[in-house]
C-alpha cells in the first residue's frame, strides 16, 4: 500500500539507483568515445599500411577493451533494481520502457559481443577490411545501444507514443515511431553521444601527454594527441551544439527543471543567461524554500533568446510554475493536483465499477480513457494527485544550479584545451609545451566529472517524478524494507569499489606497459 | 589443418583466441567471471527478485494489484 512508503524508502532507493547509474556511467561514454577514436586510427592503419598506426591503434584498443570488459553488464543491476526496488514504476511504464531496452540488450548482445571479438582475436586472422569494418560496426553498435537506453529515458521526461489502459493498470504503446522520434530522446542522443567523444578524446589527450612528460612512446604520444585533439574539438563544437538544443526542448517540455537549472525564481521578459552565481537559503512558504542568488553574473536577454528565439520572449520562473500565472496561460501546481484527483477518482470509479461487475460503467469508463479532452486535460496530470502539496513539484534547486553551471564551464574548458592542443599538435610544438601536458594530465578526471554532473542535472531535475506529471518516486517505489535496500546499497558499494579498484589497476598497468605489441 | 566448416571455423576463431589471450586479457576475464556470478548467482538471486512476478500468479493479479495501488486514497498523499 503506498500509505505503508516511508520515505526512507524511498530515499534508499533514489540513492541506491543513482550509485549504480553514476558508477555504470563512468564506463559508458569512454566506450561512445573511444570506439570511433579507434576506428580513425585503425582507417589510417588501413589506408597507410604504416605499422606505428597498427600499433597506436592496438594500444588504445587494449584500453578500450580493460573498460568495455569492466563496464560491460553493470547496466544490467538497473534492471534489477526495476523489478526488485521500482516495480510499481515498472509496470505502470509498461511496454514502452521495456522494448526499447529489449532491443538494445539483442542489439548489444549480437552486434557488439560479435565484432568486439574480431576487433580483439582477428588480427592477422581476418583480412584487413574485414577488421576495420568490425572496429566500425563495434562504434556503431555501441552508439545506438545508447540510443535505445536514451529513448526509454527521454520518455520518462516526455511520456508520448502511449494510452494507459486502465483494465490492466499500464501504459500501452500506440506509436513505436513517437516513442522512438521522441524529441528529447533524439537531443539526449546526439547530446549524449558528443559528450562521449569528448571525453573520450580528453582522455587519449590526458594519457598520450603523460607518455610525453616521461619522455616516453613519443610517436605514439604525438599521433594519438593529433588524432584526439581534432575529433575532440569537432565534437565539443557539436556538443555544444546538441546542448543549446537540448536545453530549449527541456524549456518546453520541463520548464521546472529548466527554472532550476537557470535558479529563476521569478519569471521574466528579456530573462538574463546566468554565467555564474552563488545561492543561499531565502524565505520558506508553504514548503517551498526560495534560494536568492547573491552574486550573479549575467548576460542579459540571452536566456529569452536561446529558449525561444526572441529578447521578449518570457520565460516562468519557478514560482510561475508554481503558484500559476494567468497573463501567460500557466496552471498553478495546486489546479494541476485537483485535476490529477480527479483522473484518479475516475480511476477509482472503474476498479468499483469491475468490482461490482457493472459491465455497462466499465465500458463507458474504459472510453474515458480513449477520450482525447479527458487525457489532455486530466489524466496527464495523474501523477499530481500523489503529491502532498504544491511545493513538491519544485527539485533540489540548489544541487541542478551548481551541477549544470559546472557541467557547463568545464564543456567550454575542454573545447579550450582540445583546439590548444590542436593548435601545439600541428605547430609540433607540443612535447616542449610541459605546463600543457602537466595541465592535461591534472585534468584527466575532470570529463568524468562533467559527465556524471550532465546526469545529475537531468535525473535531479525530472524530480519529484518517475515518468514526468504521471508517476512520482513515491508512487512507483516498490513495497519493500528500507532495511534490505540499505543492504543492497553496501553491497553495490562494495563490488563496485573493488571492481573500479581492478579496473583502475589493470589499465594502469597497461598505460605503464605503452604500446609493446601483445598479440591478443 | 584446413578448416572448411564455417561453424567450426567460427568456433576455432574463439577458441585460438581465448587461448592466445594477454595477460591483462585473462586478468580482465577473471573481473568479468566474477562480477557475473555475484550478480547473476548472489544479487539477482538472493536480494533482487521480481517482485510482481514472484508475489503474483498472473498479470490480471498484477493488474489488479496496481489498480488498487493507483488508486487508494491514504492520508499521506492525498
Amino acid at each position: 500500500m503506498i500509505e505503508n512508503i516511508d520515505l526512507s524508502l524511498v530515499n534508499w532507493s533514489r540513492a541506491q539507483f543513482a550509485l549504480t547509474a553514476i558508477y555504470h556511467w563512468l564506463f559508458v561514454p569512454l566506450t561512445l568515445g573511444l570506439s570511433f577514436i579507434l576506428v580513425i586510427m585503425e582507417t589510417k592503419y588501413y589506408r597507410t599500411g604504416s605499422e606505428v598506426w597498427k600499433k597506436i591503434t592496438k594500444f588504445w584498443m587494449k584500453l578500450f577493451g580493460i573498460n568495455f570488459a569492466i563496464g560491460v553488464a553493470t547496466g544490467i543491476i538497473l534492471e534489477f533494481e526495476f523489478g526488485t526496488n521500482w516495480s510499481k514504476y515498472s509496470w505502470f511504464a509498461g511496454d514502452i520502457f521495456g522494448a526499447p531496452l529489449a532491443v538494445e540488450g539483442i542489439m548489444a548482445f549480437f552486434l557488439e559481443s560479435t565484432f568486439v571479438a574480431v576487433m580483439f582475436f582477428g588480427w592477422g586472422k581476418v583480412s584487413k577490411k574485414f577488421h576495420l569494418a568490425s572496429t566500425w560496426l563495434v562504434a556503431i553498435g555501441a552508439n545506438l545501444s545508447a540510443l535505445w537506453i536514451l529513448v526509454a529515458n527521454a520518455w520518462m521526461e516526455n511520456p508520448v507514443g502511449m494510452l494507459f489502459n486502465p483494465e490492466t493498470a499500464r501504459n500501452e504503446m500506440q506509436s513505436f515511431r513517437a516513442v522512438l522520434f521522441n524529441p528529447v530522446a533524439m537531443e539526449k542522443f546526439f547530446h549524449t553521444i558528443t559528450s562521449g567523444f569528448v571525453l573520450a578524446s580528453m582522455f587519449v589527450l590526458s594519457i598520450s601527454s603523460w607518455f610525453l612528460l616521461k619522455n616516453r612512446e613519443k610517436e605514439m604520444a604525438l599521433k594519438s594527441i593529433a588524432i584526439a585533439s581534432v575529433f575532440g574539438f569537432f565534437s565539443s563544437v557539436a556538443l555544444i551544439f546538441t546542448g543549446d538544443i537540448s536545453v530549449r526542448t527541456i524549456a518546453e517540455v520541463e520548464p521546472v527543471k529548466f527554472a532550476a537549472m537557470e535558479a529563476l525564481y521569478e519569471g521574466d521578459r528579456q530573462a538574463g543567461l546566468t554565467l555564474l552565481g552563488f545561492l543561499k537559503d531565502g524565505s520558506e512558504r508553504d514548503g517551498f524554500k526560495e534560494k536568492d542568488i547573491v552574486a550573479r553574473i549575467e548576460i542579459p536577454g540571452l536566456l529569452s533568446v536561446m529558449t525561444a528565439g526572441d529578447r521578449d520572449a518570457f520565460v516562468p520562473g519557478l514560482k510561475d510554475l508554481l503558484y500559476g500565472n494567468e497573463e501567460y496561460g500557466i496552471m498553478p501546481a495546486s489546479e494541476k493536483i485537483e485535476r490529477g484527483k480527479g483522473a484518479r477518482e475516475v480511476l477509482a470509479s472503474y476498479k468499483e465499477a469491475v468490482e461490482s461487475g457493472d459491465e455497462l460503467l466499465v465500458s463507458e469508463l474504459r472510453l474515458k480513457f480513449e477520450d482525447r479532452d479527458f487525457q489532455e486535460n486530466w489524466f496527464r496530470y495523474f501523477g499530481y494527485s500523489f503529491l502532498k502539496r504544491p511545493a513538491d513539484i519544485i527539485p533540489n534547486v540548489h544541487a541542478i544550479f551548481y551541477s549544470f553551471h559546472l557541467m557547463v564551464f568545464l564543456g567550454f574548458l575542454f573545447t579550450l584545451v582540445l583546439v590548444m592542443a590542436w593548435y601545439f599538435s600541428y605547430k609540433k610544438t607540443i612535447d616542449k609545451k610541459r605546463w600543457f601536458l602537466r595541465s592535461a594530465l591534472f585534468i584527466f578526471p575532470l570529463p568524468f566529472l562533467a559527465s556524471e554532473l550532465g546526469w545529475l542535472v537531468t535525473e535531479m531535475g525530472r524530480q519529484p517524478w518517475l515518468i514526468r506529471d504521471l508517476l512520482p518516486v513515491t508512487a512507483g517505489v516498490s513495497n519493500i524494507s528500507a532495511s534490505a535496500v540499505q543492504t543492497t546499497f553496501v553491497l553495490f558499494a562494495l563490488l563496485f569499489t573493488a571492481l573500479l579498484i581492478a579496473e583502475v589497476s589493470i589499465m594502469v598497468r597497461q598505460i605503464k606497459d605503452g604500446s609493446k605489441i601483445e598479440e591478443v | 589443418m584446413m578448416v572448411n566448416n564455417p561453424i567450426r571455423k567460427v568456433i576455432n576463431f574463439y577458441l585460438e583466441g581465448f587461448r592466445n589471450l594477454p595477460d591483462w586479457g585473462v586478468k580482465v576475464w577473471v573481473v568479468i567471471i566474477f562480477k557475473l556470478f555475484i550478480m547473476f548467482f548472489i544479487l539477482k538471486l538472493f536480494f533482487f527478485p521480481d517482485l510482481l512476478k514472484r508475489d503474483f500468479g498472473s498479470d490480471s493479479e498484477r493488474s489488479k494489484y496496481m489498480l488498487e495501488q493507483l488508486t487508494t486514497k491514504t492520508e499521506k498523499y492525498d
